[in-house]
């Protein structure tokens, strides 16, 4: 894992327009793969494609795989197709958590030379570019490149699940009539995009936003988190 | 025998927390197992599936699947709320209204607080109060940030702590079956609650 040190940062949404301050913590450099998580399903059978309860994972679950035991794709390509229960409950069997969604954007400010890159406009041409890429989920691990803080992959492979990604409220229901929203939200006045500028971050918090915990995707992985020890 | 099984319980979580050896793995099979002869197999949708402990306003220890054989009807709120909580408040209390006396002995309407960190059993019960909801009929939970987490999700109920005292949170109220599996959600505040009103009537009995 590496250190992350901790700092204050402006979210695109957030707490009434306030920067947020993270903690230092500690993450993993690259995002678990298909080998990682098969792991975990024979250490943990009750989450086994053929044996996870529906209450925690839809039938896209583990889609590809070809049955409890093989995967398809590479072995160091990253686990996708994996709902936010079983992501949550892999980091608990690893001793750790899912990364907060305030730590995993604060982190992922960083390009290869600073932490917070957000305004160097070839990062985001990098990141927007990816956005643009089809089936880059299939690419192993560690192909991109190495932040600042010396973890891969936040941006050019997989998206990401963090352990509050339902606390995105950019619209009730993204489906549903927006006009209700002062009814949907308490609250909802507070909650303004602090930089509309920054597309490629609105469209991760719009993504995190349309999900479900029990939803699972092709491009959707995970990495773990953990506090830092002191 | 409840003593029992509550040690048994207790000893199924210490093991499911992460069951990494098959020694523990066993231990927890062998606790479900008892448990499951005691009660009504669930389903795979219900939200008794959930470990999750919860601390109710009279300070008591429950689990969710204590609330089993009941119909359900729960929200997620806390209590400092200004705006919209008073409201989900009365839609609570608008819907037990309109449930005919021959039912209402078959409905739980359980609050689930979003902001542990203040409410309180104490402040919870001091909620009750204030709001008239004494009556067993209403229950007021409180559980640790991870679970509320993972049981706001579970709802689809979307919360973000904005300010130290506000929360945006989506306003959503759920009704479950007698074996916890989501049978009616309805949205927003002030709404027509007829279609909620009558999901209760024809799951209790």
């Amino acid at each position: 894992m590496s250190i992350v040190k901790g700092g204050a940062y402006l979210p695109l949404y957030g707490a009434a327009n306030k920067t947020v301050k993270v903690e230092s913590f500690m993450m993993d450099v690259y995002p678990v793969t298909n080998e990682d998580y098969l792991n975990f399903v024979e250490e943990n059978p009750q989450w086994k494609k053929s044996k996870i309860i529906s209450l925690f994972a839809d039938k896209s679950y583990l889609a590809k795989w070809k049955n409890d035991e093989s995967f398809s794709g590479l072995p160091n390509a990253p686990a996708t197709n994996v709902s936010w229960f079983a992501a949550k409950k892999y980091c608990e069997c690893q001793g750790k958590r899912l990364p907060k969604m305030d730590e995993w954007e604060f982190a992922a400010m960083a390009n290869e030379n600073v932490p917070d890159a957000r305004k160097v406009e070839a990062y985001n041409q990098y990141i927007l570019g990816w956005y643009e890429t089809p089936k880059t989920f299939n690419n192993p691990i560690g192909q991109t490149f190495k932040n600042y803080w010396g973890i891969y992959d936040l941006h050019g492979l997989v998206w990401e699940w963090t352990q509050d990604f339902n606390s995105v409220l950019i619209s009730g229901e993204s489906r549903k009539d927006v006009d209700k929203d002062s009814n949907l939200f308490c609250g909802s006045a507070a909650i303004g995009a602090s930089d509309l500028m920054n597309y490629a971050a609105f469209m991760r918090y719009a993504f995190r936003g349309s999900m479900k915990a029990r939803y699972s995707s092709q491009n959707l992985g995970f990495r773990c988190a953990k506090d830092l020890e002191n | 025998m409840k003593n029992f099984k509550y040690i048994l319980l207790t000893l199924s979580l210490v093991a499911i927390s992460c069951n990494n050896s098959s020694k523990k793995d066993a231990e927890t099979v062998a606790a479900n197992t008892v448990e499951n002869t005691e009660s009504k197999k669930i389903s795979d949708m219900s939200i008794y599936n959930l470990p999750s402990h919860w601390t109710t306003q009279d300070g008591n220890e429950i689990e969710l699947k204590e609330l089993q054989g009941k119909v359900v009807v729960m929200v997620m709120i806390y209590t400092s709320c200004q705006a919209a909580c008073p409201r989900l408040v009365a839609d609570m209390r608008n819907i037990e209204k309109q449930i005919p006396e021959d039912k209402k002995d078959f409905v739980q309407y359980v609050f689930v607080s979003i902001d542990p960190k203040t409410d309180t059993p104490e402040r919870l019960t001091a909620f009750a109060k204030e709001n008239k909801m004494e009556d067993n009929k209403w229950l007021f939970l409180r559980g640790t940030e991870d679970d509320t987490r993972e049981f706001a999700a579970v709802l689809a109920v979307n919360y973000k702590q904005i300010s130290p005292m506000d929360f945006s949170h989506s306003n959503i109220i759920s009704v479950f079956d007698q074996g916890g599996e989501l049978a009616h959600q309805q949205e927003g505040l002030g709404v027509d609650n007829k279609e909620t009103v009558q999901a209760i009537i024809d799951l209790a009995k």
